[in-house]
């Protein structure tokens, strides 16, 4: 048993490993048949990151993180929670206007601001899960189309709720005010730029997701809708209820996204908010297997791939959307890698119980 | 029984062997087919029967062993190769078309033999001839009842040209009635010289039909025998290799203290009813059996009981509280007990581990929750103790449900159903797909529970099951409750008519 385990184990983490392997060659490939310098690309973005780069990796595994936390509530149920992109950029657009109006004074403002955010991001996915469980609307479809509104719900807002920025010919909305931001953590002296202080926001929300899937009943039920609908229901879960109340969890962390943007680097909502986290998050929680820790693996993984690309272009003529290949690649093998793994483990188990009860057979037939 | 040509060896199989991890295998397969002869291959479920035929049609190739068919050492990749060499299956599940005719359904795929017009039709009706199996080339499968199917099904192996047939349980489908029409029509094709190879664990049926009886255990064949020198007692003690286990009940411990009412219950579905003016009662230390050909209501009427059928009106009541619409949830919590027919789609989460799904269906209650939260470490205890009581054979807790084999499986969920000592067990072909050994255990502890005051309703295809267990037997029909019985004194044959509705 104990040897099975062992081999169980390393099929586990041989998975993502061999995703990774498989990635780096297809890019490779990619690299060489577009007469790239492959050995160049490669010796960027295997280097050490410099100190400033250090905090860009871990801000931006920040929002990814919130992100991916977001769409694997949804993928723990079997719900396939597209819209994270339009629920967190709807939700960023209104935190922005709630903390830029300052009602109330200081913090108080902004937990005021990001209880909106989780709100409207909770309200948003809400949308798709009353159609989803009142007309059977499939969320993926749904999820979709609610993105391109929100789209145009903000982009058509944005405009009545600009306001002027000296020497800026993009549109924003109004500042936050300076005691409401959120201070960041020094990485060391001379690097300016700050870790956002919302890191510790996600950290929380990383065990909070754990405590809440692995150790609740609402999360067993949770669990057991998305490993078995049929046997849920049997079991008496409220299937429909369980839709819904997914839908807004992950709409409420959806919300969260860009949160850390918000009151950590941009301080308004503009036309150059950060958009298509939502989808990195797909990937994330893929390739982190919808557990806490993998995913703020995957997280990393994704920014520190997006960082040490950035030079590229300036070093070697080469387009850093290389690196996106190099990502879905990732995605797709792992996607393969994880179900090979998955039933080897169950064989593997089968052979070990098999094994375990052939010893105890002759025993037994005495006692039947 | 004597064959009417002169009997040729013409399925030769020998040292087969077949191994997968975690699956009983076959290892010193050795079996002799005649033409003109009906060979019985019986054996408990999961003891290698199905691999093996499997493996004579092509489907699976045998790691070691050799197949010969009328003299000639084959090597069968595919059905297709099986049925060049004259091999053909029909299994337990028809594949047929429903929306085609019969022409239509036997030449599809085999358009080359007679093409797909008159020559073909004329073919059919001459193996319908011939053989006795009355089938008419025009009529759509969808007007056809299961025996007919059935022969459609058998006439398709015969107009590929195969002279080994291959039989999957074929009875299971079938009430007793059509189960005779079915022995007259193989003792046909027998006498015209054809090998039939027939797959049961129904001993009495082998023994009306077959010339020789090879048995399975194991994955190993034990012995071959002539029909005529053995009697079922002796067949199945060499299929179980030990005492046989017996269904019937002792002395009744029925009360008159009613725990299920079920009154003018009503379901509509597309066209007509699904349930219809069922009612019924079902008191403290009685087990009420319900008998019917699948797909007549049996699967509503339990989802309708425990809640998963909004829809349903009428009313039942459990130890005199009327449910209303409350939610499955709180039904069980009320102490009704619950084991599902399909235990794969409802009774287990296979790919969790044994712990988690003893929480299954009890996750408001102790010792598996503690408040909002689950409580692992009792609910470990808790599994542990089931496995022990119960008997489930498992190396640990952490095992995933799917790695067990089926009766292990279900005797785990009996023994988490039976945990909070309920009041109403509704129980769905509890024994549908276990060994005999797991059969009679489960037996065993539906029978203790009935003495302990436990009310049953129970659902099973399985008519030895329902005379054995039953105080009372009610037949369902269309979604209506058509005759009852005592068990004491009804005959299978009687049930197969109510089920039927013959006997209207």
């Amino acid at each position: 048993m104990t040897n099975a385990t062992l081999k169980r184990l390393s099929l586990v983490i041989g998975a993502p490993v061999l995703a990774l392997v498989t990635a780096f060659l297809i890019t490779s490939l990619v690299l060489a048949v577009a007469g790239d310098s492959v050995s160049g690309v490669w010796g960027q973005i295997l280097s050490l990151p410099t100190p400033r780069g250090y905090v860009n990796i871990i801000n931006s595994a920040t929002v990814y993180y919130l992100s991916a936390v977001a769409v694997a509530i949804g993928f723990r149920m079997n719900l396939f929670n597209i819209g994270v992109d339009g629920q967190y950029r709807i939700a960023s657009f209104v935190a922005a206007i709630v903390a830029g109006e300052a009602w109330l004074p200081g913090y108080l403002n902004t937990v005021f601001a990001v209880l909106a955010a989780m709100l409207v991001g909770a309200a948003w996915a809400g949308i798709a899960g009353i159609l989803r469980v009142t007309r059977g609307v499939s969320e993926v479809i749904s999820t979709i189309m609610l993105n391109a509104i929100a789209t145009v719900v903000v982009a058509y807002f944005l405009r009545k709720a600009a306001v002027e920025h000296k020497g800026s010919n993009t549109i924003a909305t109004k500042e936050i005010p300076e005691g409401s931001r959120v201070p960041g953590f020094t990485w060391s002296e001379d690097v300016p730029a700050k870790i956002y202080g919302f890191v510790l926001v996600a950290i929380l929300v990383g065990i909070l997701y754990w405590v809440i899937i692995n150790k609740t009943r609402f999360g067993f039920d949770l669990r057991a809708t998305g490993l078995s609908e049929t046997a849920a229901v049997a079991s008496g879960i409220d299937v429909k209820r369980m839709v819904l109340v997914s839908m807004l969890l992950s709409g409420a962390i959806a919300g969260l996204v860009g949160m850390p943007l918000l009151f950590g680097n941009d301080y308004s909502y503009g036309s150059t908010f950060q958009s298509g986290l939502g989808f990195a998050g797909i990937a994330i929680a893929l390739l982190g297997r919808n557990h806490p820790v993998g995913i703020a693996l995957g997280a990393l993984l994704f920014a520190f791939l997006d960082e040490q690309s950035n030079p590229l272009q300036i070093l070697l003529d080469v387009s850093p959307d290389i690196v996106k290949i190099t990502q879905g690649v990732i995605v797709l093998t792992v996607v393969i890698a994880y179900e090979v793994v998955r039933r080897n483990g169950i064989r593997l188990e089968q052979r070990s119980v098999a094994n375990a009860l052939e010893d105890e057979a002759p025993k037994e037939e005495v006692k039947a | 029984m004597t064959a009417s040509q002169t009997t040729e060896v013409v399925v030769r199989l020998r040292d087969i062997g077949k191994t997968f991890p975690g699956v009983i295998a076959n290892h010193d397969v050795n079996i002799d087919v005649k033409s003109g002869t009906v060979h019985a291959i019986v054996g408990e479920n999961g003891a290698g029967k199905s691999t093996l035929m499997k493996i004579l049609y092509g489907v699976q190739k045998p790691d070691s062993g050799t197949i010969e068919i009328h003299g000639n050492q084959v090597s069968l990749g595919s059905p297709a190769d099986a049925i060049k060499a004259g091999v053909g299956m029909v299994f337990q599940h028809f594949m047929l078309a429903d929306n085609l005719t019969v022409l239509e359904n036997v030449v599809l795929g085999a358009e080359k033999r007679h093409g797909i017009g008159g020559a073909a039709r004329d073919e059919i009706k001459r193996l319908s001839q011939a053989y006795g199996l009355d089938i008419d080339p025009d009529v759509r499968v969808e007007e056809l009842g299961v025996g007919a199917r059935q022969r459609i099904e058998i006439l398709k192996v015969l107009y590929r040209g195969a002279s080994i047939i291959i039989l999957d349980e074929p009875t299971a489908v079938l009430v007793p009635q059509e189960v005779d029409e079915l022995f007259g029509n193989l003792r046909e094709l027998k006498a015209e010289g054809l090998a039939v190879i027939f797959i049961s664990h129904k001993l009495d049926e082998v023994l009306s039909v077959a010339d020789e009886v090879t048995v399975i255990r194991r994955g190993a064949t034990i012995d071959t025998v002539d029909a005529s020198s053995v009697d079922a007692r002796q067949l199945a003690e060499m299929m179980v290799g030990s005492e046989l286990p017996n269904p019937s009940t002792s002395e009744s411990t029925v009360t008159d203290q009613a725990v299920l009412e079920v009154r003018d219950l009503h379901l509509d579905g597309a066209g007509r009813a699904l349930l219809d003016d069922i009612a019924f009662t079902i008191h403290k230390g009685e087990i009420l059996g319900i008998a019917g050909v699948e797909g007549n209501g049996q699967a509503e009427l339990v989802e309708a009981i425990m809640g998963m059928r909004p829809a349903a009106t009428g009313t039942v009541t459990v130890n005199g509280r009327e449910l209303g619409d409350s939610s499955t949830r709180k039904r069980r919590e009320s102490g009704i007990a619950y084991i599902p027919a399909d235990r794969h789609r409802h009774g287990l989460l296979l790919d969790s581990p044994l712990w988690e799904n003893r929480i299954l269906g009890h996750q408001t209650r102790e010792p598996n929750v503690n408040g909002p939260f689950i409580d692992r470490k009792m609910a470990r205890k808790d599994t542990e103790r089931i496995l022990e009581e119960y008997d489930v054979r498992t190396p640990g807790i952490d095992v995933l449900a799917r790695a067990l084999s089926g009766g292990n499986q279900q005797k785990f969920i009996i023994g988490r159903e039976m945990s909070d000592t309920p009041d109403l067990l509704i129980a769905g072909h509890p024994t549908r797909g276990v060994d005999v050994g797991a059969q009679s255990a489960i037996w065993g502890h539906i029978k203790r529970a009935r003495a302990e005051g436990l009310a049953v309703l129970l659902i099973s295809a399985d008519l030895d099951e329902l005379i054995g267990l039953s105080d009372t037997i009610r037949v369902i029909l269309r979604g209506k409750l058509v005759g009852e019985f005592d068990p004491a004194t009804v005959t299978p044959k009687q049930l197969g008519s109510a089920m039927t509705g013959a006997s209207e």
